[in-house]
């Protein structure tokens, strides 16, 4: 929508004080501008994320300081920490009850891929095997810089979603589902160990 | 003209209903053009804690819990009756003496009462 309105007659309009925008940029703006996070933490990643959110950092800056307590309410679930087995399942149910539109920050080496402790027993090698994740941020733990920039990162993103069109955002095609399997305890791992529609790792491929 | 002095108090009720009505209408034409909505059971559950909710919602729990609290707080509340007490015993006239162990009477005869009624013993009183 953006593209049919002419740059120059915009910024022409603007120094006459005439703001021309689109429902769609309006939209994102709104969005982008008043980010909810959920309120939970799992590791140390977590003092991390108390750290951004609290005065020094301050994510306020960048409209992400309501943390919210309930999913009902939240559109941003930053996975601070390490994703133990026994968790694994009540974050996939959190994901599930936050309302469309939500996106995931994954926060640190553990919420990528199980970090420092990816050879334990009891813990899950990367939150992205269950629910998508929109933003990854490397660090054990990340600084809160790190997730400020991640946050800027997915306002990036949510300010680039279309409204209309084929390829508008994913919360607004009636056929994609906002819904994951929670896994279940199984025997010896959660079953399944990896969500196929969602968990899609690259795939090394060796020379001769 | 001057207009009816009611009248201000019929905009004010405009303005009421229409304040509300209209994100409520905003939110539901948002629904009905551009993002729809995707109901589930996770997403519908009562419970948002990310914990699977067991059982019945109603259940009865027992009373008793409420006894053993009364009781502890009056020896709670007694204890500090009993330190100040304490420190001064030597310095009290005989009327102060005995007006604390009428005190610490009146509560242990409330103590033998509940005893009696069995309102110490968990597993009996049901």
């Amino acid at each position: 929508m953006t593209e049919q309105i002419d740059q120059g007659l915009r910024s022409e309009l603007q120094r006459q004080g005439i703001w021309v925008t689109s429902m769609q940029e309006l939209y994102n703006w709104g969005r982008q501008n008043s980010i909810w996070p959920l309120q939970f933490g799992l590791a140390c990643c977590a003092i991390e994320m108390i750290a951004t959110a609290a005065s020094r950092y301050d994510i306020a800056r960048f409209g992400g300081e309501i943390f919210r307590p309930s999913p009902r309410q939240a559109d941003l679930m930053i996975v601070a920490g390490t994703v133990t087995k026994k968790m694994a399942p009540q974050i996939v149910r959190l994901y599930n009850q936050m309302p469309d539109p939500k996106y995931v920050i994954s926060m640190g080496a553990c919420a990528i891929s199980g970090g420092p402790f990816k050879q334990g027993y009891n813990v899950l090698k990367g939150i992205d095997r269950y629910i998508p994740v929109d933003v990854y941020i490397p660090g054990c733990p990340p600084r809160p810089e790190a997730l400020l920039h991640a946050f800027m990162e997915l306002q990036r993103k949510i300010d680039s979603q279309k409204l209309t069109g084929t390829d508008k955002a994913e919360h607004l095609d009636p056929t994609q589902l906002s819904e994951f399997p929670v896994p279940a305890f199984g025997a010896h791992d959660l079953e399944p160990p990896a969500n196929p529609d969602v968990f899609h790792p690259l795939k090394i491929e060796r020379q001769g | 003209m001057t207009p009816n002095p009611y009248f201000f108090i019929v905009i004010f009720v405009g303005v009421a209903i229409a304040f509300p009505l209209m994100p409520l209408a905003l939110a539901w034409l948002w629904r009905r053009f551009f993002q729809p909505p995707k109901p589930g059971a996770g997403k519908n559950a009562i419970y948002e804690c990310g914990v699977e909710s067991l059982g019945e919602a109603q259940v009865q729990f027992r009373s008793q819990y409420y006894l053993y609290c009364i009781i502890f707080l009056i020896f709670d509340v007694e204890a500090i009756f009993l330190v100040p007490f304490a420190v001064a015993f030597t310095g009290l006239p005989v009327g102060a003496f005995i007006a604390i162990l009428v005190f610490l009477l009146l509560l242990i005869e409330g103590l033998i009462w509940a005893w009696s009624k069995g309102c110490l013993s968990w597993a009996l009183a049901r």
